[in-house]
């Protein structure tokens, strides 16, 4: 029993180490399923993380903090998409611009609230809290059930996004801008407005995994809040290999090998024996991990595994 | 046609640069630095002399160095206090925050000397070496630099001895655990931590024996997320106390959060989890501050190694909060009445390492400066 419940907790701790980053990586393969590279989710995140924490300590108000959030990182990708999709700049480097700009805004902003923590009306809305019948679920309800709402939103969201992307006309018709945007474009369907969606609705879920970074994961505002989780997510795009339902795998994959680092601090039972390692190295762990899969996904070449034939390629009519 | 204007111009505005940079004697203030205040110091055209004069409190600006934000509620926002007392005696400072203990330190003080400082304190373990090196540069400006331990002819040092603050919240902890299972989040494998997880482990086990205490190590000063994860570890290992040596308030949040109680560090923090704080650990560096500015105004600084405690107010147990166990205050106060008198010492005595074997006596200075092993009763790898 007692094992049982040490291995539920540390399920636990990978939801929440996860979530963030599976917002994120959801954000980025919305982005590319459209054929637009954004390197920008950082900056994304950090807008979003910024401004809902700055709107939570003020006002003490969770949608509104929430709201604030989504905003902040719509407008940071209405940028890019603007730059990128309008005036059909090189992705790669605008996505690096938005990053650079999303990390001195938020810091800029952050001047102001180091250091306080959240009201208790953020903590009693976005804290983990029980939800009825789910929460009973066996395994899955006290790893998914009984935390904060976020981390079962981003599990759902992954699956809606799969859904829209195998089910629906629509989510059909932006797999083809993604793998060539000229055919999609000659069977009438709007390139410019549906790259601009999804541009920006990837934005809001990298906003949305801010959010939950700041208001509900940290709780304090610090500096470079993300300390690389968007990049990651950049990668665990690639690793889901675009597909959503694979992203769940690959966040929580990096929780898992994040939440360990933290259980091997003293020692790995081998063989009777504790293994000493150093805590150093632990800390590399998730950031190795995230090399080592890229690199299988790189050897394994297999027609799945390709991403979207027109990714970070913009889109010119004239040139079709 | 455009190519040739643009390498024209290009040409011209290197050449423009270089006569720029010859012009200024390649002293040009780096970017983001603002405006040199009106009073000069002695300037830098002096460096060689190698003495150090006492400078008039009116000519007086000096610089500080912090790792994280003024803000923070905890290690950065101590010293910003000095800071603040300094200004409110009407001297001039500059200080920069979020400065990383890489390159980017030398960086930062040499800008705060083009600011005009003639005074710096870095103020974070590894901002030691580039504090040192830019010492040398400068034979006429005093340098002070925090929790080290290497000085120079123009560089004292100083240190509060924080862990005498420790071991009376641990007396604390140790009273209110029921779980006889403490948690302690510490940021750096180094002996300033590691002296202070004693102290405050000693102090548990001084009215529990029973009691342990487990260490996670963040292996960062700063980092907030990380340090709440470790909380977290170890209160799902059934820790109901969790006590810090970190800068960030989150373990305190944590504990809140999962129903436990906390220890602070560095400053007052009954605000940040007011359903879980017990006390802190706090620092008082203003009075080093105020104390050693005044001996530059005074000309009796000397390049020493200050490492001062509770009797001389460099450091102080915050005032025990509603949820402190009855009978914690009276006995905090007898220990600390014992420790200011000079009467206990508390690496006195049989000092046992985690095997359970006397591995000390009677430690001095010196040695608990130096101490790099465990007491018994702390559960923690360090490899």
């Amino acid at each position: 029993m007692e094992a049982y419940t040490s291995i539920l907790l540390f399920l636990q701790v990978i939801a929440m180490l996860g979530t963030h980053v599976l917002f994120a990586t959801l954000g980025g393969i919305l982005c590319e399923k459209a054929g637009n590279l954004n390197l920008g989710l950082e900056g994304l995140m950090l807008l979003g993380a910024s401004f809902s924490f700055y709107v939570a300590l003020n006002f003490g108000n969770p949608w509104l903090a929430l709201a604030a959030g989504c905003l902040a990182s719509l407008a940071g990708s209405l940028i890019y998409a603007f730059l990128t999709i309008s005036l059909r700049t090189n992705q790669v480097v605008t996505g690096l611009a938005l990053t650079i700009f999303g990390t001195g805004v938020s810091s800029m902003l952050g001047k102001t609230m180091a250091g306080v923590s959240l009201p208790a009306q953020i903590t009693a809305t976005f804290g983990a809290r029980s939800l009825p019948l789910l929460s009973k679920i066996p395994l899955l309800g006290p790893v998914l059930f009984q935390q904060s709402p976020f981390v079962p939103a981003a599990v759902a969201t992954a699956i809606l996004i799969y859904l829209f992307y195998t089910r629906t006309n629509i989510g059909l018709n932006t797999r083809i801008i993604g793998e060539n945007p000229g055919a999609a474009d000659a069977s009438g369907i709007n390139v410019t407005r549906y790259k601009y969606f999804n541009v920006l609705a990837g934005g809001l879920l990298c906003g949305v995994g801010g959010v939950y970074l700041s208001c509900v994961y940290a709780g304090i505002w610090q500096n470079e809040l993300t300390a690389g989780a968007g990049w990651i997510a950049v990668a665990m795009v690639i690793f889901s290999i675009w597909n959503p339902l694979r992203a769940i795998a690959g966040a929580y994959l990096f929780g898992a090998v994040r939440g360990i680092g933290f259980k091997f601090q003293g020692g790995i039972p081998f063989l009777g024996m504790k293994l000493m390692v150093n805590a150093q190295i632990l800390d590399m762990l998730p950031y190795i991990t995230t090399i080592l899969v890229l690199l299988f996904i790189n050897l394994r070449k297999k027609k799945e595994y390709n991403p979207p034939a027109s990714l970070g390629n913009s889109y010119f009519r004239e040139d079709r | 046609m455009k190519k040739k204007v643009s390498v024209i111009l290009l040409c011209f505005m290197m050449v423009v640069s270089l006569f720029a940079m010859g012009g200024c004697g390649g002293s040009t203030p780096p970017a983001g630095s603002t405006q040199p205040p009106a009073t000069q110091p002695a300037g830098t055209e002096a460096a060689g002399t190698g003495s150090l004069k006492p400078i008039a409190k009116e000519d007086l600006v000096v610089g500080f160095v912090y790792i994280g934000d003024i803000k923070d509620g905890g290690y950065n926002e101590g010293h910003d206090k000095g800071r603040l007392a300094l200004e409110a005696e009407g001297i001039k400072c500059f200080y920069k925050e979020n400065v990383p203990e890489s390159s980017e330190c030398e960086t930062a003080i040499r800008e705060l000397i083009d600011l005009g400082c003639n005074v710096i304190y870095t103020t974070s373990f590894g901002h030691m070496d580039s504090t040192l090196a830019v010492a040398k540069d400068f034979p006429e400006i005093y340098f002070g630099h925090a929790t080290g331990y290497k000085t120079a002819d123009n560089m004292c040092t100083y240190m509060g001895k924080v862990e005498q603050a420790r071991y009376l919240t641990g007396i604390v902890a140790g009273m209110k655990t029921q779980t006889n299972k403490l948690g302690y989040v510490m940021a750096m494998p180094y002996a300033e931590c590691i002296r202070g997880a004693n102290a405050f482990t000693l102090g548990v086990r001084s009215v529990n024996p029973e009691a342990t205490v487990e260490v996670m190590l963040v292996n960062s000063w700063t980092d907030v997320a990380t340090a709440k994860q470790c909380a977290i570890e170890l209160l799902n290992k059934g820790c109901d106390v969790i006590a810090q040596h970190h800068d960030a308030t989150t373990p305190q949040l944590a504990a809140q959060d999962a129903g436990a109680f906390c220890v602070g560090y560095n400053v007052a923090t009954p605000d940040v989890a007011p359903k879980a704080y017990l006390t802190s650990a706090m620092f008082n560096w203003s009075k080093f501050y105020v104390d050693n500015v005044h001996s530059i105004i005074e000309g009796t600084w000397g390049p020493h190694t200050y490492w001062e405690g509770l009797d001389a107010g460099w450091v102080a147990i915050d005032e025990l909060s509603a949820l402190c166990p009855e009978g914690a205050q009276a006995k905090v106060d007898e220990v600390q009445k014992a420790i200011i008198d000079g009467s206990f010492n508390i690496f006195g005595g049989e000092i046992k390492n985690q095997k359970g074997e006397v591995q000390a006596k009677d430690m001095t200075d010196e040695e608990v400066w130096n101490m790099e092993w465990f007491v018994e009763g702390v559960i923690a790898n360090l490899s």
